[in-house]
């Protein structure tokens, strides 16, 4: 019978450029040996895994730099799978981002007695889902990217299995997750039905026609921008975030409070670039809202924390609020608008990072992440103090770092649209930045001027993997600022029928 | 073809399924809730797909089938976790994380 269906089916099997999918099936085929390497070594395997997990990452670079040589864009499946310049900057920030969090696991996985060929085992796949994202242009393939992305990320979260903070953490990731996927699909349903096709260039086509959009075209726009609000935690879907942050293990937290929403930010751009640029009306004033609230709020709940976990998560959502903003004035400034926000992501990525493994170095000694605990830090560890006050500096938006250059894109990029609303968001950054500056400050202060809470001065050991994962994100941050051409020069365009047309 | 009568169906079933997720207090239940959503998206896929005699809605909907089984797969565990640890799957009682 299937004799028969592959005669009556004309089937015409798609050409397939290897070079284009080399990091996806590179990075596939490490993530199946790190899984079988336990099965087949036992206890011998499971401690090179972390190598086998880095290296891994880094020869899918290869592949990625070989791509960017060539310089030639590259579509596949009729669409649905492009590599461009801006795919592989994303690929790129991905891939040292996942090595980064490598290095902030290793010591901690070996000395936590968890299932570690699993942890990087699953790590890789999810790091496959967000490299697969870079080049999703299909509403198919971006869904299941997102998925691939995803799924492995919930069990992350909830890796203590005996501890009732990771369960709840997972529980409440994976619970806001599905749903907030859950309304994206069905948003996604509604596009496709507006528009006839899953590619996200046809959708284009054929929802910018109209003076006014179809209903079906507004709920869909509507939900699938929802759906990724949630994964990228802003206002008002950010409430699973900080519960999550704090109890997930903390360099699961990095993961998803870096890469995760970098995906999430992929996606959204994805499909904002591509998918229905010409519906600005519908969705400028949803994100001009999103961005506004989120970076409000966050900012205005990291005030009264007390633990530096949730006050970094309550800051990734103002964090958010910002990327945000360049895109609710993205008709009229286009290419700006994508600029800023990637500059922004890949800053955030190294900043971000950072902090959270000076979160993991002291919590070695203190065994907590309370902000009080981090009190005379100066006294014992000078060099975590200092690359903690850039971080922090950094995430405030102090020149010469990192995040001053990325706010001062995303202004210029909201200034530049020159119309009302634009200008307004301009404001809110700017306010938020202050706000911002005041709970950043107080952290470092306490580190250089306060005492020691209980007296324990003894040093902290920081293990190798920590201090080159601390070395390359205080490396990237520092370098962002002074020198901008950095992430600025990289020509981000979206290939394919990108920007409207 | 009959489009909007599968829609509005569609439409039921999604609104049940949001009430279900953000109403019911037992993590078991909420599971279905969702799994009523994802139906809702299948029945708008392969009707559209129907309606435009396009077989994309159709990969679309596979699609969907498979991969919300590896997530309720996934769901079940962290479910089946939470009863190990407490005994319950009242979501009300995880109320560790909080501020």
């Amino acid at each position: 019978m299937l004799a028969q269906l592959a005669q009556e089916v004309d089937f015409v099997r798609p050409a397939i450029d290897w070079h284009a999918v080399a990091p996806e099936l590179t990075l596939l085929a490490f993530g199946a040996l790190v899984t079988v390497m336990d099965i087949v070594w036992l206890e011998r395997g499971r401690r090179l895994t972390s190598s086998v997990a880095s290296i891994a990452l880094l020869v899918t670079m290869i592949p990625i730099i070989t791509l960017a040589l060539d310089g030639e864009d590259r579509v596949m499946f009729g669409g649905a799978f492009v590599v461009d310049n801006y795919a592989l900057v994303m690929k790129a920030m991905f891939l040292l981002a996942g090595y980064v969090v490598v290095l902030l696991s290793t010591n901690y996985v070996a000395e936590g007695d968890y299932w570690e060929n699993e942890y990087y085992g699953l790590l890789l796949s999810s790091i496959l889902g967000m490299v697969l994202m870079a080049s999703a242009r299909d509403l198919i393939t971006v869904f299941v990217a997102l998925e691939l992305l995803s799924i492995p990320a919930y069990m992350l979260a909830t890796w203590r299995k005996r501890d009732l903070k990771s369960n709840e953490a997972g529980l409440k990731y994976y619970l806001m997750g599905v749903f907030a996927s859950a309304i994206m699909l069905y948003g996604m349903s509604l596009l496709y039905g507006g528009a006839g096709s899953t590619l996200l260039t046809d959708i284009n086509d054929a929802v910018s026609v109209d003076d006014s959009p179809s209903a079906i075209v507004v709920m869909g726009v509507i939900f699938v921008i929802i759906g990724f609000a949630f994964k990228v935690s802003a206002f008002p879907f950010h409430t699973w975030a900080p519960d999550t942050y704090e109890g997930a293990p903390t360099p699961v937290t990095a993961f998803l409070s870096v890469a995760s929403k970098a995906a999430g930010f992929v996606a959204l751009l994805n499909l904002l670039f591509v998918g229905f640029f010409g519906r600005d009306d519908v969705y400028e004033p949803l994100i001009w809202i999103l961005a506004a609230a989120s970076m409000t709020v966050g900012n205005l709940i990291a005030l009264r924390q007390t633990n530096l976990v949730r006050m970094l998560a309550y800051s990734g959502v103002a964090q958010a609020g910002y990327m945000l903003a360049p895109l609710a004035v993205a008709s009229d400034v286009g290419d700006a608008a994508l600029t800023a926000t990637v500059t922004y992501l890949l800053v955030y990525a190294a900043m971000n990072l950072g902090a959270f493994a000076i979160v993991l170095a002291v919590a070695r000694k203190t065994r907590s992440a309370e902000i009080d605990s981090f009190k005379g830090l100066f006294g014992y560890a000078p060099g975590l103090t200092i690359a903690m006050t850039v971080f922090l500096f950094s995430l405030a938006g102090i020149p010469p770092l990192g995040g001053w250059w990325a706010k001062f894109r995303v202004m210029e990029a909201v200034i530049e649209a020159e119309s009302a609303s634009g200008v307004v968001l301009g404001v809110f950054v700017a306010v938020n930045s202050v706000i911002a500056l005041y709970y950043y400050a107080r952290i470092g202060l306490g580190m250089w001027a306060e005492d020691a809470p209980d007296g324990d001065t003894t040093p902290i050991r920081v293990p190798a993997s920590l201090a080159s994962a601390l070395a390359i994100t205080v490396a990237l941050t520092i370098a962002f600022g002074v020198y901008p051409p950095l992430v600025s020069e990289f020509d981000v365009t979206l290939l394919a029928g990108g920007l409207g047309g | 073809m009959l489009l909007n009568q599968f829609l509005l169906l569609s439409a039921v079933l999604f609104c049940l399924g949001v009430y279900g997720v953000l109403a019911r207090k037992n993590g078991m239940l909420v599971l279905m809730s969702v799994e009523l959503i994802l139906n809702a998206v299948n029945i708008n896929l392969v009707a559209f797909g129907a309606f435009r005699t396009d077989v994309g809605g159709s990969v679309f909907a596979l699609f969907t089938i498979a991969v919300a089984a590896a997530e309720v797969g996934i769901g079940l565990a962290i479910v089946l976790l939470m009863y190990r640890n407490r005994r319950s799957i009242d979501l009300t009682q995880a109320d560790l994380l909080k501020g």
